[in-house]
C-alpha cells in the first residue's frame, strides 16, 4: 500500500511496519526511527516519517468498553470517529468534536487536536480526553491530566511525537437523534460573515462557512453559511450517505481557474438569499467530502496543499480582507474555502491549534505560484498574530513555527527519541 | 439472531468476519476460539461494543485433536445450535524452512491441512444433526495450483479444498451449506513479511465482506476479493510443460 498524506505533497515515500496488536510492541523489534500513521488524513508532512518509516496503526482498531449510561468509550487508536460514531449514535451518543472527515482516526484526533465546526462550544477533541496509554521509549503509560501531566499535554496536539498513542477513553456528548436541524443562508460580503456566525453562534452548536475565493470588490467575501444544532426530534429518513469515488488521479489538477470560476458562481446563486431549515442525517452534515472517495486525487499528481490560519479576533475582519484579496489576485484557490469562528475554550494540549478568531482554510494545486502566494499569506497571518495548522500544513518556515507555538521546545523536549517526522525536522531546524 | 462459532477467532479475516456478519444483523452471538487468551478478551469487548448479544471465549489450539469435541459440545451449549460456523485457523510456513527441515514441514501440514480437516469432520457430523447451518472455511488460491515458493502451504490447501468439496455434497442432503473461501493476497500479520503487489492486496475487510456475501448466499466456491477467480483461472490454463519453466 501507498502511504501519503492527504495532500499527496510533499512525496517522501514510505514503509510501512503494520501493528495489528498492542502486545506486539516492543521497543527491541521497532524501528530504530519511525512515526506512527493513523489513516492518513493529515495533509502535509505532519504524518510522514523522517526515516520514511512509518508504524501504521490501522490495525489496531477495536473498542475497548461503552458505557452506555456515561456515555464513556474506550477504544484503541487506530478506530476511526466514523466507527465510533457508528456504534455510539444509535445508543444515543455523539462525539463532542468532529473534524471535516470521519476517516480520521481516534489517535490522530487526539495527536492533531483537531477541532470542528462548535469550536466556540466545546474546544478542541483533546478537552474531551479523559485518559490515554502511551507506549513510550519501551515503557506503558496511562496518561491523564493526574496521571504523568506533562506527558498527556504534550501528547494532545503532539503530532504523534511523545510515543505511540496506543487506546484512549474519551467522553461523549448525549444526543437525541443522529440528525442535525441545519440552517443555510448565503451572504454578500465578509462582514456579513461576521454578523451571521456570531447570532448563530448563540443559538446554534455548529456554525461553518463556504466562501467565494475568487470574488473580488464589494463581493469579496461573499458565501454561504451552514449552521446546525442536533436536532431534538427525529425524521424519517436513512441516514446512509450516498458513495460516489474518484477513480483515477488526472495528470493535471482538475482544479484551475476556470472549473473554480464556473463552479463558485453556481453554487453561490443555487443557495438560499433567506435563511432556510432543513433537517439532515449527521454524515450530510458533517462529512460532506466523505462521500466522494479519494477526492484529494482532483488536484493531479502533483498533490495540493492546504492554507488554514486563525486570526485573533482583534483585527480579523482586515486580515481576512488582506488574505482573501491575495487569493483573488492570485486567480488560485479551490472548491473547498472554509471560514469559521473559534472559541476561547482553551485546550489541554501544548500545541493545540485554534485561538479565539477567525479560522480560513482553503486548497491550493500544487505548484510553483503556490509557494508565491503563501509567502504573501504567510507575512499577513504573521503580522495579524495569527498562526498555522501542523496538521495541515506543508510549507511554513521554522522561525514561523516557532513564533506561532513557542511552547514548541517543551514538546520537544518530551518526544520519544526515537520518534520524528518531516514536518518536525523542517519546523526545528 | 445468527448464533456463531468461530475457530481461529484472532486471525485477521475472522475478526473481519465477525464484524461484518455483526453489521448485517445486530442479533449476533459469537463463541471465539484460538490459542491466545488476552487476544480472545480483546475481540470479545470489541463485539460486545459494536453490539453482539453475547460473546464467549475458548482456548483452543487446533493441533490439540482431543480438545476438538469439547469445544464444539461447549460452544452448542452456549449458544444453543450452531448457525455460523468460520473455520480459520493457518500459519502460512516459511517454505525454504519446510524444503530443510521435515519435522517443522509436517508441522506445518498438521495445522493447515490434518488438524482442521479432524474438526471440520467432527463439525460436519453436528451441523448434519442440527440438519442447519452454515460450514464456512477458509483455504487459499494456493491450493489452486502447487508452486515453487509455497508448495507445502498449498498442498495443505488443496487437502482442506477437496475435504470440503465431498463435505459439500454429503452435507446438501442434510440442508447444511458450506463454502470455501479462497483469498488472495490479503494484508494480514500472516502476510506481512512478504513483498507483495500492491494492487492486488486486499484489506481484512474487503475480504470479509465477499466471504459473509458469499456465505449467506450459500455460494459453493468463494474467490476474496472475486477477480481471483479470473486469475486462477489462467494460472490453472498454463500448460504444465511452461508453468515448471516459471518461477512463480
Amino acid at each position: 500500500m501507498k502511504l501519503e498524506s492527504w495532500g499527496r505533497y510533499p512525496k517522501y515515500p514510505q514503509a510501512a511496519s503494520p501493528v495489528w496488536w498492542p502486545q506486539q510492541l516492543d521497543a527491541a523489534a521497532l524501528p530504530q526511527s519511525f512515526l506512527p500513521f493513523g489513516n492518513g488524513r493529515s495533509y502535509g508532512d505532519v504524518c510522514l516519517a523522517s526515516s520514511n518509516q512509518l508504524l501504521t496503526m490501522r490495525g489496531l482498531d477495536r473498542f475497548v468498553a461503552f458505557d452506555r449510561q456515561t456515555g464513556v468509550l474506550r477504544a484503541e487508536a487506530g478506530v476511526t470517529l466514523g466507527d465510533i460514531l457508528q456504534v455510539t449514535v444509535p445508543a444515543g451518543w455523539f462525539l463532542p468534536v468532529v473534524p471535516g472527515t470521519r476517516l480520521a482516526t481516534l489517535g490522530g484526533a487526539i495527536a492533531n487536536d483537531v477541532h470542528g465546526k462548535n469550536h466556540h462550544r466545546q474546544g478542541t477533541f483533546g478537552c474531551h480526553v479523559n485518559r490515554f496509554t502511551l507506549y513510550r521509549q519501551g515503557q506503558w503509560l496511562e496518561c491523564s491530566p493526574q496521571q504523568e501531566p506533562d506527558v498527556f499535554a504534550a501528547t494532545i496536539g503532539g503530532l504523534g511525537l511523545t510515543g505511540i498513542i496506543v487506546a484512549a477513553e474519551i467522553q461523549l456528548m448525549p444526543i437525541k437523534t443522529g440528525q442535525i436541524d441545519t440552517v443555510t443562508q448565503r451572504f454578500d460580503r465578509l462582514e456579513d460573515f461576521f454578523r451571521l456566525a456570531n447570532d448563530y453562534d448563540l443559538s446554534h452548536q455548529y456554525g461553518v462557512a463556504w466562501i467565494d475565493c475568487l470574488a473580488r470588490g464589494s463581493r469579496q467575501g461573499r458565501g454561504v453559511y451552514f449552521a446546525g444544532n442536533h436536532a431534538e426530534y427525529e425524521s424519517p429518513m436513512t441516514i446512509h450517505q450516498r458513495q460516489l469515488a474518484i477513480p483515477l488521479t488526472p495528470p493535471l489538477s482538475l482544479v484551475n481557474r476556470v472549473s473554480l470560476k464556473v463552479f463558485n458562481e453556481l453554487y453561490w446563486y443555487t443557495k438560499p438569499k433567506q435563511p432556510v431549515v432543513s433537517r439532515e442525517p449527521y454524515p450530510g452534515y458533517f462529512f460532506p467530502l466523505d462521500g466522494i472517495q479519494h477526492w484529494n486525487r482532483l488536484y493531479g499528481r502533483n498533490g495540493f496543499q492546504q492554507y488554514q490560519c486563525v486570526i485573533p479576533d482583534n483585527g480579523a475582519t482586515d486580515a481576512m480582507r488582506e488574505l482573501l484579496s491575495a487569493i483573488a489576485d492570485a486567480q488560485s484557490g479551490s472548491f473547498l474555502a472554509v471560514m469559521k469562528k473559534c472559541g476561547d475554550v482553551s485546550s489541554p494540549g501544548l500545541l493545540s491549534f485554534p485561538l479565539a478568531g477567525t479560522s480560513l482554510a482553503l486548497d491550493f494545486p500544487q505548484s510553483s505560484k503556490t509557494e508565491k502566494l503563501f509567502e504573501r499569506l504567510d507575512a499577513i497571518t504573521r503580522s495579524a498574530g495569527g498562526r498555522l495548522y501542523p496538521a495541515k500544513d506543508a510549507h511554513m518556515s521554522a522561525a514561523d513555527f516557532q513564533s506561532f507555538y513557542p511552547q514548541w521546545q517543551a514538546l520537544d523536549a518530551l518526544r520519544d527519541p526515537s520518534i520524528s517526522s518531516h514536518f518536525w525536522k523542517r519546523v526545528t531546524l | 439472531m445468527k448464533r456463531i462459532l468461530i475457530i481461529g477467532a484472532t486471525s485477521a479475516i475472522a475478526e473481519a468476519c465477525a464484524r461484518e456478519w455483526l453489521q448485517q444483523d445486530d442479533a449476533c452471538q459469537f463463541v471465539l476460539t484460538g490459542r491466545d487468551r488476552n487476544k480472545l478478551d480483546m475481540i470479545k469487548a470489541d463485539l460486545q461494543t459494536r453490539g453482539a448479544q453475547k460473546v464467549d471465549t475458548l482456548l483452543l489450539d487446533i493441533n490439540d485433536l482431543e480438545s476438538h469435541a469439547t469445544i464444539i459440545q461447549e460452544a452448542g451449549c452456549f449458544l444453543g445450535q450452531l448457525d455460523r460456523v468460520l473455520v480459520a485457523p493457518g500459519a502460512l510456513p516459511d517454505q525454504a524452512l519446510c524444503q530443510q527441515d521435515l519435522v517443522y514441514a509436517r508441522e506445518s501440514i498438521n495445522t493447515n491441512a490434518t488438524s482442521i480437516m479432524m474438526l471440520l469432520e467432527q463439525l460436519a457430523t453436528t451441523l448434519e444433526h442440527q440438519r442447519t447451518g452454515h460450514l464456512v472455511v477458509i483455504s487459499s488460491v494456493a491450493g489452486d495450483r502447487g508452486r515453487m515458493s509455497n508448495y507445502f502451504y498449498g498442498a495443505a490447501k488443496a487437502a482442506v479444498t477437496v475435504f470440503c468439496s465431498g463435505l459439500m455434497m454429503r452435507l446438501q442432503k442434510s440442508g447444511v451449506s458450506v463454502s470455501v473461501i479462497k483469498p488472495g493476497f490479503v494484508q494480514t500479520p500472516m502476510t506481512a513479511d512478504l513483498n507483495l503487489p500492491d494492487k492486488l492486496v486486499a484489506t481484512p475487510e474487503q475480504v470479509a465482506r465477499v466471504i459473509v456475501k458469499g456465505s449467506e448466499r450459500q455460494q459453493g466456491v468463494i474467490y476474496a476479493p472475486g477477480f481471483w477467480l479470473f486469475i486462477m483461472a489462467i494460472i490453472r490454463l498454463i500448460p504444465t510443460a511452461i508453468f515448471k519453466r516459471l518461477s512463480l
